[in-house]
C-alpha cells in the first residue's frame, strides 16, 4: 500500500519534471564564441535543428540564363511598364521564373494572366508589377543591407502566392470591453514576439511608422531622456522579433553590457539598422500604396495590407537562404539592363500611387 | 527501524494539542479544533492550528482576497471568460499599470484604474499583516525581528509599485500585475536604465541574496552534523557550550579560520536576509531619479572594465551623413 503510493508519487514527480522541461530545445547544443572572452558574446548553434532549417533553405536551380541579343520585350508585347528595358528572352525567362516562385502550380501563367495577357484585370498582376520594381529597388538602393547578395521574389514567395512571414496591423482587443481594463496590446502569447507578453505589434509603431526604437538614455544622469519602460518594452518585442527571424541571440549584434553603445556591437547591428530602414521604405512605399488594388480577402483587420518583416525574408536564418545569392543568376532582377537606353530613373522611393491601380480597377475598389 | 534520537526526527510523537500560552486579555481566544497531519509532520510540526486570525488578520485577508479578485477576474475578462483559455494563458496575462502618458492622474477604471485599486488593495493588505505580525509577536512576548525582516521586503514592493512611480510622476512606471508579464518588465526596466547589473545596490542585494543562501546551507549543514552530539539543542549551547557547539566551531576554525557562534550565525542570517531587499529597494529607488543609465554611470566612474575590440571599429549609422532616417 505505502509502496504504491510511494510509486505513483515518483511518477508524479516524473510527469511534473517532464512537463516543466518540455519546451526546452533537446541537445546537442554548441556555442561559438564571437566576442572577446568572457564578454559571453557566442552563439548557441544545434546541429540537429540547423540541419532542418538548411533543408528547408535550399536555393532552387536557377533557369538557364536568356540570351544577350534579340528584340526588346516592349517591342514585343504590349503594356510593359517597368520590364522595358529586357529582350523577349529575358523577359520570358523573368516570367517563367516567377511562375515557379510565386504562382500557384494549379493557376501557373493564369494567376496573373487572363487570355488578353497585355490586361491589368487582374489584381495579381498589378502587384507582381509593382513587386518587380521593390526588387529591383532593393537590389539597387539599399545595398547597405542586401550587399551584393541580393534578393529575388523566392527570398520571401519560397513557391507562396503570398510571402509565409508577412504582417498586419493588429489593434488587439477592441474596446467592447467596457470597464474591464485593456491589455496595453501586450500580454498575449504571441509568435510575433517569440512568445513573450511583450506588446505583439511592435512592427506598426517601429517598422511602418518610424517612433524612435533607441529607448536607452544617452546620458549617466538624468535630464535628456523621457523614454518609458512601455516603450522600453517595444523595442525590446521587436528585438525578440529579430532574434526569432534571424535565429539568432542579441550578442549577434549586441555587446549586452550595453546595447546602446555602439563601439561595442558587432558590425552586424549596422546591417540591421539599414535594414529596419529598409522595411519602412517598402512597407510605407511599395506595400501599403497598393492597399486599393488588393481584394478584401488579402486585407487585414483595419483593411490594412500584408507588410513586410524581418522574418518575411530572413524566415529563421541570418541570411537569407544561408547568404547564397539568387540574384547572381538573374540580373534582370538586379536593375535596368541596358542603361543606356532610356535615362535611368531611380526607383522611385515615392511612387505616384495613383499610376499603380488601372483605371479598369478603380473603379471596382 | 527508525528511533527517536532528536527533535531532527523522521519519527512523529502525537501527544494532545497544545493551545499555547495564556492570552492577554481582549485577544481573540484560540479556536478549537485543531488536529494532527502526518504529511505535514514530515515536513514540520504536525500539529495543525489553533490558528489566531484577529481583526487584524481578517481584515488584511478581505483586502488581499479584493486584490486578488481585481487582478484575477480582469485577466478573466481579458480571455473572454473562457475558463480553458484563463488556465493556458495565465502566465501570460496581467493587469497592467496606466500608460505612461496619464501621469500621477486617477485614471479611468479600464485605463489603469483597476491596477490603482488593486495596487491599494494588496498594499493595505501587506501592511495590516506586518502590523498582525508585530503584534502577535508582542503578544506572545517575543522580539519583533520576523515582522522587521517582513516589512524589509514590503519595502522593496513598495518602492516598486508606488514610491518610485510617484518620484518619476508616473504610474506607468510601476510593474504589471501577471507572471511574465513583470518579469519582461523587469528585463526592459534594466534595458531602459542601461543595465542594472552596473547598479552598485542591485550588486549588494546580489550578494546578499546569494550571502543568505549560502549562510543557510551552512548553517542548516553545521546543525545537522552536530545534532547527534546535542548540536540541535542550539540556544542551550549558546549558553553552556557542549561538545556540538565546540565541534561545529572548530570545524569552521580548521576550514575557513573563523567561526560564527552559535547565537551570532542568527545575525548573520538575519541581516542577509534583511538587507537583500532593503538594499534592491534602494537601488531600485535611484533609477530613473538619480542615474539614468547604469553603464554610461560605471563608465565614468571606472567600475565598468573596458575589453580589446575584436571587431572593426562600428559607428552610429544615424550620424552618417545623408544616412535615412
Amino acid at each position: 500500500m505505502k509502496s504504491s503510493i510511494d510509486g505513483s508519487i515518483a511518477r508524479l514527480v516524473l510527469l511534473a519534471g517532464l512537463v516543466l522541461i518540455a519546451g526546452c530545445e533537446r541537445p546537442p547544443v554548441e556555442t561559438l564564441q564571437g566576442g572577446y572572452r568572457g564578454t559571453a558574446m557566442a552563439e548557441i548553434i544545434n546541429p540537429r535543428l540547423d540541419a532542418i532549417k538548411a533543408a528547408a533553405n535550399v536555393v532552387p536551380t536557377p533557369i538557364p540564363a536568356a540570351p544577350a541579343d534579340g528584340p526588346l520585350a516592349s517591342s514585343v508585347y504590349q503594356n510593359i511598364q517597368v520590364l522595358k528595358d529586357l529582350n523577349v528572352a529575358q523577359f520570358t525567362r523573368v516570367m517563367l521564373a516567377m511562375t515557379q516562385w510565386v504562382a500557384p502550380p494549379d493557376q501557373s501563367c493564369n494567376y496573373c494572366h487572363g487570355a488578353n495577357m497585355a490586361s491589368d484585370d487582374r489584381y495579381t498582376k498589378v502587384v507582381a508589377r509593382r513587386m518587380l520594381q521593390m526588387v529591383r529597388h532593393l537590389n539597387t538602393d539599399w545595398k547597405d543591407h542586401v550587399g551584393s547578395t541580393g534578393v529575388t521574389c523566392y527570398t520571401c514567395h519560397r513557391g507562396n502566392a503570398v510571402p509565409k512571414n508577412v504582417w498586419f496591423t493588429n489593434p488587439g482587443e477592441s474596446s467592447e470591453t467596457g470597464l474591464i481594463a485593456g491589455n496595453a496590446g501586450q500580454n498575449k502569447p504571441s509568435a510575433s514576439v517569440g512568445l513573450s507578453s511583450l506588446p505583439y505589434d511592435p512592427f506598426t509603431r517601429l517598422l511602418l511608422e518610424d517612433k524612435n526604437i533607441r529607448v536607452i538614455s544617452e546620458d549617466a544622469l538624468p535630464g535628456s531622456s523621457r523614454t518609458s519602460i512601455k516603450q522600453a518594452e517595444g523595442t525590446y518585442a521587436l528585438m525578440m522579433h529579430f532574434s526569432q527571424s534571424l535565429g539568432v541571440n542579441c550578442t549577434y549584434c549586441h555587446n549586452t553590457r550595453s546595447f546602446a553603445v555602439w563601439d561595442a556591437s558587432t558590425p552586424k547591428r549596422t546591417t540591421a539598422w539599414y535594414g529596419i530602414r529598409m522595411a519602412r521604405d517598402l512597407n510605407n512605399n511599395y506595400l501599403t500604396p497598393l492597399k486599393p488594388v488588393f481584394p478584401e480577402h488579402r486585407l487585414g483587420i483595419l483593411g490594412d495590407v500584408a507588410k513586410v518583416n524581418c522574418a518575411t525574408c530572413h524566415q529563421g536564418v541570418f541570411k537569407p537562404l544561408y547568404g547564397e545569392s539568387m540574384a547572381k543568376d538573374y540580373p534582370e532582377l538586379v536593375g535596368e539592363m541596358h542603361p543606356s537606353e532610356p535615362p535611368a530613373t531611380p526607383p522611385a522611393t515615392a511612387a505616384p500611387t495613383a499610376s499603380l491601380v488601372p483605371a479598369s480597377m478603380k473603379s471596382s475598389n | 527501524m527508525a528511533e527517536y534520537q532528536n527533535i531532527f526526527t523522521r519519527v512523529q510523537v502525537h501527544a494532545p494539542p497544545y493551545l499555547g500560552v495564556p492570552l492577554p486579555r481582549g485577544a481573540w481566544g484560540r479556536q478549537k479544533p485543531v488536529g494532527f497531519n502526518h504529511l505535514l509532520g514530515r515536513f514540520g510540526d504536525a500539529q495543525i492550528g489553533p490558528i489566531y486570525l484577529g481583526t487584524l488578520g481578517l481584515m488584511s485577508l478581505i483586502c488581499g482576497f479584493i486584490a486578488f479578485e481585481i487582478i484575477g477576474l480582469n485577466m478573466f475578462a481579458s480571455v473572454h471568460w473562457n475558463p480553458v483559455q484563463f488556465v493556458r494563458q495565465l502566465p501570460w496575462l496581467a493587469l497592467e499599470p496606466p500608460a505612461p502618458s496619464n501621469g500621477l492622474h486617477i485614471p479611468r477604471l479600464q485605463d489603469g484604474g483597476w491596477w490603482l485599486m488593486a495596487g491599494f488593495f494588496l498594499t493595505t493588505s501587506v501592511l495590516l499583516w506586518w502590523l498582525r505580525m508585530y503584534r502577535r509577536a508582542r503578544a506572545l512576548g517575543m522580539g519583533s525581528h520576523v515582522s522587521w525582516a517582513f516589512l524589509s521586503a514590503i519595502w522593496l514592493m513598495l518602492v516598486l509599485g508606488i514610491i518610485r512611480p510617484v518620484l518619476m510622476g508616473s504610474f506607468g512606471e510601476a510593474v504589471p500585475f501577471g507572471i511574465f508579464p513583470h518579469l519582461d518588465w523587469t528585463a526592459a526596466f534594466s534595458i531602459r536604465y542601461g543595465n542594472l547589473f552596473y547598479n552598485p545596490f542591485h550588486c549588494l542585494s546580489i550578494a546578499f541574496l546569494y550571502g543568505s543562501t549560502l549562510l543557510f546551507a551552512m548553517h542548516g549543514g553545521t546543525i545537522l552534523a552536530v545534532s547527534r552530539l546535542g548540536g540541535d539543542r542550539e540556544l542551550e549551547q549558546i549558553v553552556d557550550r557542549g561538545t556540538a557547539a565546540e565541534r561545529a566551531g572548530l570545524f569552521w576554525r580548521w576550514t575557513m579560520g573563523f567561526n560564527a557562534t552559535m547565537e551570532s550565525i542568527h545575525r548573520w542570517a538575519w541581516w542577509f536576509a534583511v538587507l537583500c531587499p532593503l538594499v534592491g529597494g534602494i537601488g531600485i529607488l535611484l533609477t530613473g531619479t538619480v542615474v539614468d543609465n547604469w553603464y554610461l554611470w560605471a563608465v565614468k566612474h571606472h567600475v565598468a572594465p573596458m575589453y580589446p575590440h575584436v571587431f572593426p571599429p562600428v559607428i552610429d549609422p544615424a550620424t552618417l551623413p545623408g544616412a535615412p532616417k
